[in-house]
């Protein structure tokens, strides 16, 4: 069973790594957007202190989400979806496979770039730190959502922007707890509290899921 | 007249019922509605801190209460429609969506109105309108899936799933947003702080809860007919209706 | 293997066919017939489980739904892999251990050796569609049931003469086989069922 996963993760990072620039997109985005706040809003470091976190989660989530189409878009016109319902194996595992190639392939830059992020924004060294480790906990939860939304938005000529809508509604409780985690850290706090209830959310989301996107696949490819 | 369980499972049969019902409803909500904002606006007393502009309560609750009310129902509906591959439960969920829209609209505006004479800002962002927000999102998260999707089965299957998704967040979305209000108290300003409940109060917060439910019945079985009409239009019941329509 | 019985099919607001049966023997082969829009691909679709049938039921001889192999009109071949890696994932899909070298016997079969390394992309239709097709020549116990498409298409003559021996070898080993295809078949022992009387007004 979780051959199967391995191998299709391994087949996604392949074709990304096939498509090296389409896979680097998102990080491009991410960086790009969180650049613009400083030229829009002022470069007062204080301020710039303070919006930093949030800049640097609202930004990575439009990044995850942009690139969460993809997941399947390719496979559904090739006919490879379809062969993947039919698989000997659980749908589940081949989605969590994919979701598992997607994170690592456009969540993880992330996580690696938000540092830069943090620098940009005068943030501090520890608030950094929690800013990645948020991320980190974040980005599979985006991927996770993400890819519900992709399964259901499958093959709809506005289905990029319909997964926006469907998705960020859902993303609202890790984008809290992230967020939070680095303003507690800004404020002298533990960030313990918050980053444990994101971990427990990626537990949660990691069981539901690949259910909901396996269902949602059946139901599009009705 | 039985009302079986399942009388309302074939659309034509809920075609005929619904139209039958359909006045009783818009003559309640109208009954309702006039006792209810009698008693809150005439009768219930002035309040001590607030004033006369509290009163929008009695619009905003009841309107909050089945913007949330609406939503479950509509995932149930949706999910049994789903499972069991029953048409008519799956039309009747997408002729919830917009009416729960509505109120969670009406939820957010009224709560507008009763901040700003009470508070001077037109919007606070505590835990119960960021969450009503957040239920407009996912209303038109519902209603937007259902539209873009052309064949109907899948419209409606989509939508169940998202319905669902939604309903199982909602308490999540709802403690993470309690807990992002109590960690930013920059305002201690909160739609919780209402003034104390007199009974007469509460009676007019109930007839206009009562009123919504009528109007909301109404509305629907309104917009779900006309979903029959367009989802079995090739059926030979929907055929003879029309025709004789025409003859008339 | 396979007991269909009253099968209706609904796409929007048309209806495709109604109270449909049929059965599938082991060691069949059976050419489905029928106009263009009577619905062939869409009961296809349902007796390889990717859509339910609006009603009726479908049953399977002990888990044999879980066992077969649907080749539609797409090629399910990845441009951006080599031919064998995309035959290869296709065939650790059916659960087969060693699918890399189960592939490159199979490519080789068909007559597709050399171009085990080389992208799909830039392979001809004749050829991708031979690829996907390599598919039935993958060595494999079970004696699967196969749902195909249209299979005969863009194939040239030789290609064409492969396929139907393919196909004549799996029903002689106890396959069963369930294809359309607009061009006259030369199957030995093919028998043809027709959509036609099932069809709604």
């Amino acid at each position: 069973m979780t051959g199967l996963l391995w191998a299709v993760t391994k087949r996604d990072l392949l074709l990304a790594r096939r498509r090296r620039v389409e896979a680097l997109l998102p990080l491009g985005f991410f960086v790009v957007a969180a650049g613009l706040f400083p030229i829009a809003i002022g470069p007062e470091p204080n301020t710039l202190k303070l919006i930093g976190p949030g800049v640097a989660w609202v930004c990575a989530l439009l990044a995850a989400m942009l690139s969460v189409t993809q997941m399947f878009a390719s496979d559904h016109q090739d006919g490879s979806l379809e062969q993947m319902l039919l698989a000997a194996e659980r749908l589940e595992w081949l989605v969590l496979g994919k979701v598992l190639a997607h994170w690592l392939s456009s969540g993880v830059p992330l996580v690696l770039a938000s540092p830069l992020i943090g620098v940009l924004f005068d943030m501090q060294a520890q608030a950094i730190a929690t800013l990645a480790l948020s991320l980190m906990l974040g980005t599979p939860v985006l991927s996770l959502l993400g890819a519900v939304g992709a399964a259901l938005t499958l093959g709809l000529r506005s289905g990029a922007s319909l997964v926006f809508l469907l998705v960020l509604p859902l993303t609202v409780p890790t984008l809290i707890f992230g967020t939070g985690a680095v303003a507690a850290v800004d404020a002298g706090l533990s960030p313990q509290a918050h980053l444990s209830l994101q971990g427990a959310l990626l537990l949660l989301t990691l069981l539901g899921a690949p259910l909901a996107a396996a269902a949602a696949l059946r139901i599009s490819l009705d | 007249m039985t009302l079986r369980f399942n009388t309302f499972a074939a659309p034509s049969r809920f075609y005929g019922l619904a139209g039958g019902l359909l006045p009783w409803f818009w003559a309640s909500a109208l009954l309702f509605g006039l006792a209810g904002l009698y008693v809150g606006f005439a009768m219930a007393p002035t309040d001590f801190q607030q004033g006369e502009a509290y009163r929008i309560i009695f619009i905003h609750v009841p309107a909050a209460w089945m913007s949330m009310l609406i939503y479950m129902v509509m995932a149930f509906w949706a999910a049994w429609g789903w499972m069991l591959n029953a048409r008519m439960a799956s039309m009747y969920a997408r002729a919830l969506a917009p009416t729960g829209a509505l109120f969670t609209f009406i939820a957010l505006w009224t709560g507008a109105l009763w901040g700003k004479p009470t508070w001077g800002t037109w919007w606070v962002w505590d835990a119960r309108l960021t969450s009503e927000f957040i239920l407009l999102l996912m209303y038109l998260g519902y209603i937007a899936l259902t539209e873009a999707i052309d064949d109907p089965r899948r419209a409606a299957n989509a939508g169940a799933l998202l319905a669902l998704v939604g309903a199982v967040n909602i308490p999540i979305i709802y403690f993470s947003v309690r807990w992002w209000n109590t960690l930013h108290q920059g305002s201690t300003i909160s739609m919780t702080a209402a003034p104390k409940m007199v009974s007469t109060m509460l009676t007019a917060m109930l007839l206009m809860t009562l009123s919504f439910w009528a109007y909301s019945f109404a509305v629907v079985f309104t917009r779900a007919r006309a979903i029959v009409l367009e989802q079995e239009g090739e059926t030979e019941w929907v055929r003879a209706l029309t025709h004789s329509r025409e003859q008339a | 293997m396979l007991n269909a019985r009253g099968l209706a099919c609904r796409r929007g607001r048309r209806t495709l066919f109604r109270g449909l049966d049929m059965q599938l023997r082991p060691g069949s082969i059976t050419w489905l017939r029928g106009t263009n829009g009577s619905g062939k691909t869409s009961l296809m679709r349902i007796l390889a489980g990717l859509s339910a049938a609006s009603e009726g039921e479908l049953k399977w001889r002990d888990g044999a739904g879980r066992q077969l192999i649907y080749i539609g009109h797409s090629n399910a071949l990845k441009d951006d892999l080599t031919l064998g890696e995309a035959l290869a994932f296709l065939a650790r899909l059916q659960g087969l251990d060693d699918a890399d070298s189960l592939a490159r016997q199979a490519l080789g079969r068909l007559g597709l050796a050399s171009r085990r390394e080389q992208a799909v992309r830039t392979l001809s239709q004749g050829q991708r569609r031979r690829g996907a097709l390599a598919r039935l020549a993958l060595d494999d116990e079970t004696p699967r049931t196969w749902i195909l498409d249209e299979p005969y298409d863009a194939l040239d003559r030789d290609s064409m003469t492969m396929l139907s021996r393919l196909i004549e070898a799996h029903a002689a080993r106890g396959g069963t086989v369930l294809l359309t295809s607009h061009q006259a078949v030369d199957l030995a022992g093919a028998s043809e069922f027709d959509l036609e009387p099932w069809r709604a007004a």
